[in-house]
């Protein structure tokens, strides 16, 4: 598995660290339900298809990135940067 | 349905072996059950057998998507053990390793069944305090359970490198003598054969494709051969089981599906005469009756739904091998593959009513699943026939994530996988 890492361009998957599921929202710091808590923490969608995914570069850049991957074929259909340098933030 | 027996293999090889019967009938679906269990792997078909045989309930269908056992039952190391620490896992678990110790005798089905003993490597004092304490909590659950020194591992495994010119020197470990391998298939096929006996339904090829509800409560399924109805439905399908319940409307579950590979070397000699887990990585290893070294070591790392798995890790297990047994070096390999673990978000198991009514749940099995599949049939059909989880599962339930009652045996929190 090939990640095309934004900053340092196709890596193999090893040099990465997997952190998991990327849509789960955390909840507000003033938030004391703690269901809402609690599905954050254990809940997931776990699809079978497109996941989107956070990995870290950790072998090389260490940014943190939004891969959406194919759970069933592996296939890799997107990547971006997440955090203060995103395309999002800019 | 006949028995098997030395008599039955004499008679049947006068005539060549050509007219043994069919160990279990491929019925057409009928339209209505008094339960549906989804999922004909080793858990689905223990389900059933236990079913018929404790609570008397024969009118059952078993239904599986692909082939008969075609799932983890026959994807998996297939190793034995009740070496827990946590109360609720220890005592689970070793209600497994009794259920196994009759099942040979009780289904009239060869399992193979050797209790080879499993040993776990420990390489710092730390990990010989964490198992003398986990020996300590087995011993006092009734457990068998042993610590022994460098030495003494060194004596039982012989091809084992004992000294101390390595990275992560061996300091003793923990044994469970009664630990043990069985033939995976033989599981799958004893425990059909045994609840087709009873009248149960196995029906292959059949996949679920929705469930039919009246309001929230779970009615019957859709399937590709038709409806089926039954009042009561129980999800027994391990890495599938996020796909299975998002048809009955569950969107979300505490479980993450990830590929686990196994491998199988080819044959040696006698060479291995029990099991042994690698303590400074992850790495278990046995030998199979056939020869061949059986070995498995950590997940892939990240959700997949692919029954195979990835080359680091791949790379990554066989160094540890060679680590432990530097003779296996010039080793060939014979085969690979994955399976795809439901892994809970605390590393155990969930076996309950619900969460809909007239569905009942029997996930999160992580990588443990082939070993507790006699207990997990035997408590998952108690808690469908009684509407209520026996003691031995009364713990692995779903809400126990809400209420804070979770079971982390490697207390890693909810990242699967992580040890």
């Amino acid at each position: 598995m090939i990640i095309n890492c934004p900053i340092c361009g196709p890596r193999e998957a090893a040099e990465y660290s997997y952190i998991g599921d990327a849509t789960r929202v955390r909840p507000e710091a003033d938030n004391i339900d703690l269901n809402s808590w609690s599905d954050y923490v254990h809940q997931r969608q776990n699809p079978r298809g497109n996941h989107h995914e956070h990995w870290q570069h950790s072998g090389a850049c260490r940014s943190i990135l939004c891969v959406t991957r194919d759970t069933l074929s592996h296939a890799i259909s997107g990547v971006k940067l997440v955090g203060p340098y995103s395309e999002d933030t800019k | 349905m006949s028995r098997y027996s030395a008599f039955s293999l004499f008679k049947n090889a006068l005539s060549g072996h050509k007219n043994w019967k069919r160990a279990w009938r491929a019925p057409e679906p009928q339209k209505k059950y008094d339960v549906i269990i989804i999922g004909g792997g080793g858990h689905g078909l223990a389900t059933a057998y236990y079913l018929a045989k404790e609570h008397g309930i024969t009118n059952v269908a078993v239904l599986e998507k692909g082939g008969l056992g075609s799932g983890n039952i026959g994807r998996n190391t297939t190793i034995i053990r009740s070496n827990y620490m946590l109360g609720a896992n220890t005592r689970f678990y070793e209600h497994s390793m009794k259920l196994w110790e009759g099942l040979s005798n009780d289904l009239n089905y060869n399992m193979m069944f050797s209790q080879r003993g499993l040993i776990n490597l420990a390489h710092t004092p730390g990990q010989m305090d964490a198992f003398s304490r986990r020996g300590n909590a087995m011993l006092m659950e009734g457990v068998d359970a042993e610590l022994i020194d460098n030495q003494e591992v060194c004596r039982r495994v012989p091809g084992l490198y004992c000294g101390q010119n390595t990275r992560f020197p061996i300091l003793g470990g923990l044994c469970q003598p009664r630990a043990g391998t069985a033939r995976h298939d033989a599981v799958a096929w004893g425990y059909a054969r045994g609840a087709d006996q009873y009248g149960v339904d196995i029906i292959e090829h059949c996949e679920v494709i929705g469930f039919i509800k009246d309001g929230d409560t779970v009615t019957g399924v859709k399937t590709n051969r038709g409806e089926i109805f039954a009042p009561k439905i129980g999800v027994s399908v391990a890495g599938n089981t996020s796909t299975v319940m998002k048809l009955a409307g569950i969107d979300k579950l505490p479980i993450e599906s990830h590929v686990l590979q196994a491998f199988v070397s080819e044959p040696l000699k006698p060479f291995l005469n029990t099991v042994v887990t690698y303590g400074a990585g992850h790495l278990y290893i046995s030998q199979s009756d056939k020869g061949g070294l059986v070995f498995g070591g950590d997940l892939d790392g990240y959700n997949s739904y692919a029954q195979r798995g990835n080359l680091p890790i791949f790379e990554h297990v066989a160094a540890a091998a060679v680590t432990m047994f530097p003779v296996l070096s010039r080793l060939r390999l014979l085969r690979n593959w994955g399976g795809i673990m439901d892994m809970s978000m605390d590393g155990s198991p969930i076996i309950c009513k619900g969460p809909l009514p007239g569905l009942y749940l029997n996930a999160g099995w992580c990588y443990g699943g082939f070993k507790a599949t006699p207990a997990a049939g035997w408590c998952f059909a108690y808690t469908i026939a009684k509407d209520q989880p026996h003691p031995l599962n009364a713990d692995f339930t779903l809400d126990r994530f809400y209420t804070g009652h979770e079971l982390d045996e490697g207390g890693s929190g909810p990242y699967p996988g992580h040890q």
